[in-house]
């Protein structure tokens, strides 16, 4: 009671106020009232203003009362000068927005442990070794029969568990007209289990539900899917859905808050990897293994054993390798198996975007010192200008912490300001970001609560950024000398030496990120100009799959009918698109020579299909309708190149290592098969339809159709494909359209995301760096105007006045330059692998960002310097 | 505080300022209460009125002076 008494007193202090006065002026009321002599009452009474106060400290918590009247003076000073302040709170403002958005980012996809009993005791195993094309890499994909080896060997002291990459699937609740797509993730049935994790309706997986192939067809929905797709319906379980050739039946739905293990994808459907075709093949890697190691259990010992087990298992698979020599066995043997912190899940999406991000967020965290320079020095500049109010105030008794309390309410006014707009851009802008990491059709679903450590991470940075630029102004303040100050007297320099050192901070970082920002513009547009072979416009990919495996010739007739619809002009089949991630490769031999250690890529097609994509011949011709495979192929140039050494390969033959021999009829040009970002892989086309050993003819389950339409918009025809393929043949239907475009463009989406931030970043931090300049500058003309007069007084030329502003400051700004390309230098080496074709020391890269910059502080100093030249000696001199 | 002066044979003397700052403070720990009425002849005063905590506070202090004040003359009387 007291104490919320004593500090409701504290914000309403004028009342308090009045009442004690009321009440102190009754005393003396009454004092007369009683025939006493006013002027002895007034003796006797004592020092009234001394006994109000020490009520009134009674009444109320002084510090905060103080704290009142420096936030309502503080209020004031900002509300005098609107725009400046403006402009520091905008700044500010998205500087810390940017900042606390990338740290959501961040720390959503990083840093924030999974919803799971334990999470820092999670690992995920991957091998380190040397690629196909000799480069270091890391693998994470595991085999299942090795898995299982590897979790028998360490049963006493960890829980190994199998999860797959997460897939886009065709399921249906119904009919197969009514196929629709979930995120499908098979994992290990013990998996809930270990992790702690309790159903929110039915039951989870167990180990009981996966053990043996394809005997377990049960499903546990996500929370989140269950939301979305069925509105929390409580009798879901027992309801069965197609997926495949396999009925499943829903037994649960997971916890609230977990989404899967592959953070940046929300799981939608739970599958037992029993249910998985691969889960018999030893040379089908198609998941993770997560490790959760027991209490006590040391990770190096646990490391050894399971690359043991690991390493055992490939080499007893290596025996069976044939036509791989014993050089390039030994190089795929050595591998290192690696434990890597899992805590906050292990996806594809985090491998891509760790680095930028952070470099991302290293930008940003620039841009936000270059704000707090700005706002330090205006502070600074302030600081001085009331150099005259303080020292009164210290004349007439304020301590020293009172007057640092004051300015630092001042700065904390500005943050707090900032920091709440930062919050409204946080908000904003994190969502957004996330939007455009994954191609639209397959958006990346990335929790971003606003929990307490985003709010705990902005809170810090208001209060980091307020003591950045408001604490050194505020002791300086507080330093002030009554008897020089009221003078009028003391030393400008000191004050101007800080401001400059700050100048040239400015300089570096702006520099900086200027420098990043073109690297990563020149990275986007060397790669989305470089040629791809092929015109990927008005191109729709149709993927389609068959309810049974349909012979070829039925595949054929749904492309004929196809090429029938209006707004068709070429249609081809292929086994997947290109760029679309799906790849078949294997060694090459020539005249039965032994293999090389190089891979060549391998798609089949029809014939037509170099005619739709616009892939233009070289050498020889394309396959006739009666082509099947193996028989013939085509290759492309860089095959020509590596096989071949160059010759003619027409009529010659290769073999397809322990696979097919093909006969080369044709050479197309190169186009990029797997990512734009890698040299274009020696890449073999081979007829789509194939035939066995007895020369039978085998069918095909799902295809691709590659529709080349007349109208530049192709998504226009996807409807009508849609409907026209089941009614060419019903069996048939269209699990997924895409245009070849989009495959394209989602070949650069990290590098234009990149170079969109990084461009906007560049603006704002050269924008703030220049009027950190001009302010700078204004004010030392400010400062010097007395002098200035004094020179121009006895006849100094217009130049060397602009001189005597400028020098200081540019040669400010020149270290600052300096500096920033030796930053820049030593930086680029952490985000080398986000670079492409570009060179951190190519000049071009280093003179952009410093004509840049030269040119801005040209501008920036402009106006102070024709203020300066413009002083009239004879008002200034009058003036003094 | 003329009271006081009165009762205590002019030994205690005090300000009479000094009476408010004490009455806010006993205000303020909850010993006494206070509000504003009117008097019959128009004016405004401030009546102070001791509540239950206050009592029991005034009996304690009490039975503390006594006990300090007995044991200061107990060693007055020995010594």
């Amino acid at each position: 009671m007291s104490l919320r008494s004593r500090i409701v007193n504290a914000l309403r202090a004028d009342r308090l106020n009045r009442e004690i006065d009321d009440e102190v002026r009754s005393h003396f009321e009454e004092a007369i009232e009683r025939g006493r002599d006013p002027a002895e009452a007034r003796r006797a009474f004592g020092s009234a203003l001394r006994y109000s106060e020490e009520s009134r400290d009674v009444r109320l918590i002084a510090w905060l009362d103080s704290l009142r009247a420096d936030a309502i003076f503080g209020w004031r000073q900002l509300m005098k000068r609107k725009a400046t302040s403006a402009a520091a709170i905008l700044s500010l403002a998205l500087a810390i927005g940017a900042c606390t958005g990338a740290f959501r980012l961040i720390d959503a996809l990083l840093l924030r442990p999974l919803p799971v009993a334990d999470p820092q005791h999670l690992y995920a195993l991957s091998r380190s070794g040397i690629g196909f094309d000799g480069k270091p890499a890391t693998f994470d994909g595991w085999a299942y029969p090795s898995f299982r080896l590897m979790r028998a060997a360490v049963n006493d002291q960890a829980e190994l568990m199998a999860v797959s990459y997460a897939q886009r699937m065709d399921l249906t609740y119904k009919s197969d007209q009514e196929m629709e797509r979930a995120e499908v993730q098979y994992v290990s049935g013990w998996m809930f289990g270990t992790f702690g994790l309790r159903p929110a309706v039915g039951r989870l997986l167990t180990e009981n539900d996966d053990l043996k192939p394809r005997a377990h067809p049960y499903a546990v929905l996500s929370y989140d899917y269950w939301t979305r797709r069925f509105g929390r319906d409580p009798s879901i379980v027992g309801r069965k859905f197609r997926m495949g050739d396999d009925i499943y039946q829903i037994v649960g739905v997971g916890p609230q808050a977990f989404t899967g293990t592959e953070t940046g994808t929300v799981t939608d459907v739970f599958v037992p990897t029993m249910m998985h075709p691969a889960v018999v093949h030893d040379d089908w890697t198609w998941h993770r293994t997560l490790v959760r190691l027991k209490p006590r259990v040391d990770r190096e010992p646990l490391r050894a054993k399971l690359d043991a087990t690991s390493r055992a298992f490939e080499e007893e698979r290596a025996k069976g390798f044939t036509g791989m020599s014993k050089q390039d066995i030994e190089k795929f043997l050595d591998q290192k198996l690696v434990l890597q912190p899992a805590a906050a899940g292990a996806s594809g999406l985090q491998s891509d975007y760790r680095v930028s991000l952070v470099a991302l967020g290293v930008l940003v965290a620039l841009v936000l010192l270059i704000a707090c320079a700005n706002v330090a020095n205006l502070m600074s500049a302030q600081a001085a200008s009331r150099a005259r109010e303080m020292a009164l105030r210290v004349s007439i008794g304020a301590g020293r912490w009172r007057l640092v309390q004051l300015v630092l309410v001042e700065s904390a006014w500005l943050a707090l300001l900032a920091g709440a707009l930062g919050a409204v851009f946080a908000w904003w802008s994190a969502p957004f970001v996330v939007g455009m990491i994954n191609p639209p059709d397959n958006p990346a679903r990335l929790n971003l609560p606003a929990d307490w450590r985003v709010l705990g991470f902005g809170l810090a940075l208001t209060l980091v950024v307020m003591l950045s630029f408001g604490l050194t102004p505020a002791l300086r303040a507080s330093a002030v000398k009554p008897a020089s100050a009221l003078k009028g007297g003391e030393d400008p320099h000191t004050r101007r030496r800080m401001m400059h050192a700050l100048i040239a901070a400015q300089v570096a970082f702006c520099f900086l990120v200027l420098f990043v920002a073109g690297l990563f513009a020149a990275t986007f547009e060397r790669l989305s100009n470089r040629p791809i072979g092929f015109a990927a416009d008005r191109l729709l990919i149709v993927e389609t799959v068959a309810a049974r495996d349909e012979a070829p010739v039925a595949w054929d007739q749904v492309a004929e009918h196809l090429r029938g619809v209006h707004g068709v002009r070429s249609v081809a089949l292929a086994g997947w698109p290109l760029l679309g991630g799906n790849t078949r490769n294997g060694f090459i031999s020539v005249n039965g020579a032994p293999p090389g250690p190089d891979l060549a890529y391998f798609l089949p097609v029809s014939p037509g299909w170099m005619d739709a994509m616009k892939i233009p011949f070289t050498e020889g011709e394309d396959f006739r309708p009666n082509d099947t495979s193996p028989g013939v192929a085509i290759i492309n140039e860089t095959f020509v190149k590596q096989f071949f050494k160059g010759e003619n390969p027409i009529g010659k033959s290769f073999e397809k290592v322990g696979d097919i021999r093909c006969r080369v009829v044709g050479v197309v040009r190169d186009a990029p098969y797997r990512s734009m970002r890698e040299p274009i892989l020696p890449s073999a086309y081979v007829p789509i339809h194939s035939i066995d050993a007895k020369g039978a003819l085998q069918p095909i389950h799902d295809a691709t159709f590659m529709v080349r339409t007349s109208n530049a918009n192709p998504m226009a025809l996807a409807s009508v494909l849609r409907r026209e393929i089941p009614r060419a043949r019903p069996e048939f239907r269209v699990s997924n359209i895409r245009t070849q475009a989009d495959l394209v463009r989602a070949q650069t989406l990290r590098e234009r995301l990149l170079a969109m931030l990084g461009l906007f970043f560049a603006g704002v931090a050269l924008l703030l760096a220049g009027i950190g300049l001009y302010g700078v500058l204004d004010y030392s003309v400010l400062q010097r105007r007395r002098e200035i007069g004094i020179r121009m007084a006895i006849g100094a030329p217009t130049g060397s006045i602009a001189r005597l502003v400028t020098v200081e400051v540019f040669s400010m700004v020149l270290a600052g330059a300096i500096a920033g390309v030796a930053l820049g230098m030593a930086s680029v080496r952490y985000i080398e692998a986000l670079l492409y074709q570009v060179k951190a020391g190519d000049p071009a890269m280093l003179a952009l960002p410093s004509l840049t910059i030269l040119a801005a502080a040209l501008l920036a100093a402009l106006p102070a310097v024709v203020h300066a030249v413009r002083i009239d000696p004879a008002a200034m001199l009058r003036a003094e | 505080m003329t009271a006081i002066k009165d009762w205590s044979g002019e030994v205690l003397r005090a300000e009479e300022g000094s009476l408010y700052p004490a009455l806010h403070r006993m205000e303020e720990a909850g010993w006494i209460r206070a509000e504003w009425i009117v008097k019959d002849t128009g004016r405004r005063a401030r009546l102070y009125e001791m509540t239950a905590a206050g009592k029991k506070q005034l009996d304690v202090e009490e039975s503390r002076w006594q006990a300090v004040t007995s044991a200061v003359n107990r060693v007055l009387r020995t010594a």
